[in-house]
């Protein structure tokens, strides 16, 4: 099992072809206390970089990017109930997603841990 | 409303202050402003619900109106010109809210009217403050002196336990009701105090010299019972109140009446009234009185958990094709737990209860017209 992270802030969780996926706890620092989640459907076929997820804080709605194209095969409908599990454990029990992958190739251009602690440092 | 985009932004008095707890500074009306401290929007708006909220809201314009002929009846008599209020009743010592009407009926920005005894003290919106001051200016200039405060701070202190913390600094305002206000000495510092603010809360807010704003400010935070609180929640808690942000829920094109702010003019500026009419924008905003008007601003709850918020698309059905209206404001309420919003819709589905569609990516959402204030105010009458 390998985590993957992109530039937006999204975290990949990458076993055999299917790649679970959230935001990072440095995301859900920065929107603060999150009240909404709206996840994709499942059977939609997203295209990288596509909105996939939106995620609302008191504040303000940001877009969740699909980080590779794929289908989706599962939704977290725990954070439909509680969206504030985002806040408490978003690399954990706060996953959004989870798509079959079409094109490991894309995975490449994704970033490991290390590279993403240096990204957010 | 002004661009500020392009100039340095401008401090308080108290920016330094926002800095050393934590807050996260953002671009507002010209201002570097607190938007959140560590706590988060969520937590600060709970915690000025439920004890007390300070928010620095210094980038506001605060400007005395005093007559030539040293009569505040006739500084009182000359705003008359340029509001729908009524500013020859407000007594001594109390404050009124009022408006800046155009021409066409339409706002140019909401102010608090105060009567000091000999002069009136206005507190005007931070975007249109130079405007206003021009405005004042242009019309008022024979008849009296305008003088813009820029050197005092101004702050709010809201909440269950803001009477207890200011108190314990001024032992005077336990005995004022709201809307009552004046020059008080808080902490030895001369300032005007007065039992308002923007939060649906009691509470009051406090003009102080910006050299002792940051003296004030520590002394009522040293208050366990008192937090500071950023603009989201100053945002989150208007809203719950049902109160009108200028320049989304009200603006140069929507009349008192439109914006559901016929309480706010006194049966004396009506027609019949003693003093009816006699400033801009009367023809039709007296009119619109008598026979209504086509829209009108209203509070809204979406049915679901998302957020509808400002921009969004109002229509009368699932599938229509053309809107009927817009939501002006919309976010989370965190008292309510739930969604709320506030938007224009034609005057004939503004009944409460009435379920209107709101397009939002792509989806229509339903909402309900809903009463405001959505959460219950707490003033002391």
């Amino acid at each position: 099992m390998t985590t993957l992270y992109t530039s937006d802030h999204e975290w990949l969780r990458i076993e055999g072809d299917v790649a679970t996926i959230g935001i990072t706890d440095y995301a859900q620092s920065q929107l603060g206390d999150v009240v909404f989640v709206e996840l994709p459907k499942v059977g939609r076929s997203l295209k990288k970089a596509e909105a996939a997820a939106v995620v609302e804080s008191v504040k303000a709605a940001s877009d969740v990017y699909a980080p590779i194209t794929g289908e989706v095969i599962e939704v977290n409908e725990a954070l439909a109930a509680e969206p504030a599990l985002v806040n408490s454990d978003a690399g954990g029990k706060a996953w959004f997603f989870k798509l079959k992958i079409s094109d490991k190739g894309e995975l490449g251009g994704l970033m490991d841990e290390a590279a993403y602690a240096a990204h957010t440092a | 409303m002004r661009a500020h985009e392009n100039s340095p932004l401008k401090q308080t008095p108290l920016h330094a202050l926002h800095l050393a707890r934590g807050a996260k500074m953002v671009p507002f009306a010209g201002y570097d402003m607190p938007v959140q401290y560590t706590a988060g929007v969520l937590k600060e708006h709970l915690h000025t619900r439920k004890d007390a909220g300070l928010f620095d809201v210094s980038h506001m314009g605060q400007l005395v109106l005093k007559a030539k002929s040293g009569k505040v009846a006739d500084a009182a008599l000359a705003l008359e010109k340029l509001v729908p209020q009524d500013i020859v009743g407000i007594a001594p010592g109390r404050q009124r809210y009022a408006q800046f009407s155009n021409n066409d009926g339409g706002l140019l920005d909401d102010l608090m009217v105060a009567n000091f005894g000999d002069h009136l003290f206005l507190v005007v919106n931070a975007a249109c403050k130079e405007e206003d001051e021009a405005h004042l200016r242009a019309h008022l200039s024979d008849a009296c002196e305008i003088v813009s405060l820029a050197d005092r701070a101004l702050i709010a202190l809201q909440g269950p336990k803001a009477e207890s913390a200011l108190a314990k600094l001024c032992a005077d305002v336990s005995s004022m009701k709201f809307m009552d206000a004046g020059p008080r000495r808080v902490a030895d510092i001369d300032c005007f105090v007065s039992r308002s603010g923007y939060t649906g809360e009691d509470g009051f807010e406090i003009s102080v010299p910006a050299d002792k704003a940051e003296v004030l400010v520590t002394a009522l935070l040293d208050n366990p019972d008192v937090l500071p609180i950023g603009l989201g929640a100053r945002d989150s808690l208007r809203l719950e109140a049902g109160l009108c942000l200028y320049g989304h829920d009200i603006d140069t094109t929507t009349t008192p009446v439109e914006g559901a702010l016929e309480w706010s003019v006194q049966k004396v500026r009506r027609s019949g009234g003693a003093r009816a009419g006699g400033f801009p924008g009367a023809d039709k905003i007296l009119a619109q009185f008598t026979d209504g008007a086509a829209r009108r601003r209203v509070g809204l709850k979406p049915d679901g958990r998302a957020p509808v918020r400002e921009g969004a698309s109002l229509f009368a059905d699932a599938t229509s094709a053309e809107p009927i209206g817009k939501v002006t404001s919309g976010g989370f309420g965190p008292s309510l737990n739930a969604p709320v919003a506030m938007g224009y819709l034609p005057t004939a589905l503004s009944a409460v209860g009435t379920t209107v569609f709101a397009e939002v990516r792509g989806q229509r959402l339903p909402l309900k017209v809903a009463a405001t204030p959505f959460v219950p105010n707490t003033y002391k009458r």
